[in-house]
């Protein structure tokens, strides 16, 4: 017997899960959504999620050459900032805003921290708020109605919320996607689709989300109504606005988020806290953006203190305890 | 039925265990040579008593037991002693004094077997701890524990329990299962006279539900013994782990390290280790053979043999038909944990439960990318443990850091980095953590 064996340190047998496998998931989990953006909003949705990926993908491997690493672009992970970032624009936006927002994300969020794994903020939010900051008009603005795509100037249903207004589309329509909105947060029944995706193929963990839009959802229901408790509107804060796409794609996004059960179900009820704050008191009428970002900083206090219950130590200190008492 | 409590952690591995499990135990035979280490188990090695040139019988004893943590060392069969040289060490991974013993084919036994008993009843608590000792015998399961020092937990320790882990959850591997199916009778009879040795009163016989032949036949072997119960425990790695194992059947947590399953009130014995005390008692033999399973995809005839210690690896590669194709890996043990061997002249030890050996098309060589923190490694822990972060303490030379995480209660059982979507070798990284902080706490102790 003179083969050469291979020698390496255990465990011999791994799982097929891989980063790339994962980050395929989440693509494939945003595409009803991104289909049901152009389908809503028509060829200008399609131009801006291409515009978004491309540039994302892009300045990925520019930089990554320029710096000469190893261009990793292959990962997925640089096509779902793309199209994350594009998800949370208005339908009506100039290009040059995904443009130069995919590659804020990608090179200032992501690459300057260490690229994959070491940033530390959501790389599409970090761009979504560099843009709003940078192009406010447009990209708080630039709202096309469904289907018929013409350039509306009235506000989105959130900001008739916001303004006290009720005059918001019925249920069916928000459940549709048939309002104005950010192109990719209106189609609710294809982004639960696909959440629903990444919750069966074990990609996200269900506390985010739960955590995220039941903080969300009772919130409103208690504060909702300026001056009468327990009478707001829980379920159309969910469905208005991006929060849906957050808690499920954004919310979720591993490297930002904590790493424990315990610390991402904090996470989930803290960017639904802040979502709620922002919306029922702050200045702007959506809030989730600053919301998961609050908690993308706070994720490394959460992964400091939340630990797992240890194997073993109850039973420790109980024991210790006993072996005092006898002394 | 006992009822079950929670496990913490674990994961859903392949179990492949189809390959061999419905294969008889067939013997081994006698190979050309017989290579015998000194240490084979936990604690210090055995000290030879026989040299290059002796004749030896089947039994006798060829090594005895140095300090309290040991085993004896017994011949397999009777031949003579070719050499106590240094040999490559499988588990080790170092050169190991070994006795080099070539079979004469004659099988002659020592004339110290003899039966001891024919029923548990006829032979006493001491007589039992003493036999357990003289034998050599130690936990079957794997780490090699001596057996003896188990059965005598300290006065002030007293233990209620005692768990026959008949769980088996590495894949592939089917020893313990086949014993049970074959042999339920004298496992049982086995774990009684472990059992009476220990003085414990209440015995679970522990069995994964993806066993339901052995699960049967142990069913019908424990029926006559009211202190015996039957735990079948969801199939799930790697429950078969002591700390796992106490923490689902009783619902008790073994405190972290040096903290014993005897700090809990619980001996755990594998199917293995009671088989082969009822062989000491009922027919004097010395724990010279045990049940290998040698399987995987890159053999032609998964078998499990009943095979003399110090067999080689490859002599038991023959015999399971050769390899199927090229070859990867031979790995000693189960693929979580086991060893992938560099030399299959190696022999088995006593802890040898399995070779697996696995085609070259199955290994895959995957790049290690960076962490991603998506904690799979932290739910999959058994130990509640974060390997993400001790990996990365490690990694960067935080050894502190690593310690507070608990480093030190890993269990290497390779959960992590399985799961790991990076292909990160998180063990690897948590074990040098580990060494590293044990040669602190040495450098520390001598200075003081």
């Amino acid at each position: 017997m003179g083969e050469k064996l291979i020698v390496t340190p255990s465990p011999h047998i791994k799982s097929p899960r891989t980063v790339k496998g994962v980050m395929l998931g989440v693509v494939i989990s945003l595409l009803p959504a991104c289909v049901g953006a152009v389908v809503l909003f028509g060829m200008n949705a399609l131009l801006i999620l291409i515009t978004s990926v491309v540039s994302a993908v892009v300045a990925e491997a520019l930089w990554q050459r320029a710096t000469k690493q190893e261009i990793t672009v292959g990962d997925f992970s640089a096509v779902i900032t793309g199209l994350l970032l594009a998800m949370t624009l208005p339908p009506g936006v100039p290009l040059y805003v995904p443009a130069v927002g995919s590659v804020f994300a990608i090179v200032i969020a992501k690459q300057i921290f260490g690229g994959l794994g070491s940033n530390f903020v959501n790389p599409a939010l970090a761009g979504r708020a560099f843009v709003l900051a940078a192009w406010p008009m447009s990209v708080a603005g630039a709202w096309l109605n469904p289907l018929t795509h013409d350039a509306v100037s009235s506000p989105t249903p959130l900001a008739v919320l916001k303004g006290g207004g009720t005059n918001i589309p019925g249920l069916w329509d928000l459940l549709i996607g048939n309002r104005t909105g950010s192109l990719g947060e209106t189609s609710i029944i294809l982004l639960l689709l696909g959440g629903l995706f990444l919750l069966v193929t074990k990609i996200i963990d269900w506390r985010t989300p739960v955590g995220f839009l039941g903080t969300l959802f009772v919130g409103t229901w208690i504060f909702g109504k300026p001056g009468a408790l327990f009478q707001g509107d829980g379920l159309s804060a969910i469905l208005l606005g991006g929060a849906v796409l957050g808690a499920f794609f954004m919310a979720t996004d591993y490297v930002t988020s904590p790493v424990t059960p315990k610390g991402r179900l904090i996470f989930g009820i803290g960017a639904g806290l802040v979502t709620l704050l922002i919306r029922l008191w702050g200045g702007y009428p959506e809030g989730v953006t600053y919301g998961i970002l609050f908690m993308n900083l706070m994720t490394p206090i959460i992964d400091r203190f939340v630990v797992p219950k240890y194997y073993g130590y109850e039973h420790d200190a109980r024991a210790r305890k006993s072996a005092e008492g006898k002394r | 039925m006992v009822n079950l409590k929670r496990g913490s952690g674990g994961i859903a591995v392949p179990e492949k265990k189809e390959l061999s499990s419905s294969a008889k135990i067939v013997d081994a035979g006698l190979p050309n040579e017989l290579v015998l280490f000194l240490s084979q188990h936990t604690g210090a090695p055995a000290s030879a008593l026989v040299k290059a040139g002796d004749s030896v019988k089947r039994g006798q004893l060829v090594a005895s037991t140095q300090g309290a943590v040991s085993a004896a060392v017994h011949a397999p069969t009777s031949g003579k002693v070719k050499a106590v040289e240094d040999r490559y060490h499988p588990v080790q991974g170092r050169l190991c004094q070994a006795i080099v013993l070539e079979p004469d084919g004659l099988n002659e036994l020592d004339e110290s077997v003899r039966p001891r008993a024919s029923a548990v009843e006829d032979i006493t608590k001491e007589d039992l701890v003493a036999l357990a000792r003289e034998i050599g015998l130690v936990g079957l399961g794997g780490a090699a524990f001596p057996t003896a020092v188990k059965l005598t937990p300290p006065p002030n320790k007293p233990i209620d329990t005692y768990l026959l882990n008949g769980i088996e959850c590495e894949p592939y591997l089917t020893a313990d299962d086949r014993i049970m199916v074959e042999e339920p009778h004298d496992v049982v009879f086995g774990f009684r006279a472990l059992m009476k040795s220990a003085g414990v009163k209440r015995g679970i016989v522990c069995i994964e539900d993806n066993k339901p032949e052995a699960i049967e036949a142990m069913r019908e072997a424990i029926k006559p013994f009211g202190e015996l119960e039957l735990a079948v425990v969801p199939t799930r790695y790697p429950r078969g782990g002591e700390k796992q194992l106490i923490q689902v059947v009783l619902g008790r947590e073994v405190p972290p390290p040096p903290g014993l399953p005897l700090d809990v009130g619980v001996i755990v014995s594998n199917v293995g280790t009671a088989y082969a005390m009822a062989q000491a008692v009922q027919k004097g033999l010395p724990l010279v053979e045990r049940i290998v399973t040698v399987t995987g995809e890159g053999v032609k005839t998964p078998c499990n043999f009943r095979s003399l210690i110090g067999t080689p690896v490859s002599y038991l590669i023959e015999l399971a038909g050769g390899f199927s194709g090229p070859v990867g890996k031979v790995i000693m043990g189960g693929p979580m944990m086991g060893v992938s061997l560099k030399d299959l002249n190696a022999p088995i030890v006593k802890g040898t439960s399995g070779l697996v050996v696995l085609q070259r098309g199955q290994i895959k060589r995957e790049k290690v990318l960076p962490c991603i923190k998506c904690g799979r490694c932290v739910e999959a822990c058994p130990m509640g443990l974060l390997p993400v972060w001790i990996a990365a303490c490690s990694d960067s030379g935080y050894l502190e850091d690593a310690e507070k995480y608990r480093a030190m209660d890993c269990i290497e059982c390779g959960c992590c980095a399985y799961e790991c979507p990076s292909k990160r070798p998180l063990v690897q990284s948590i074990k040098l953590a580990k060494n590293r902080i044990t040669a602190k706490r040495r450098a520390l102790a001598a200075k003081k």
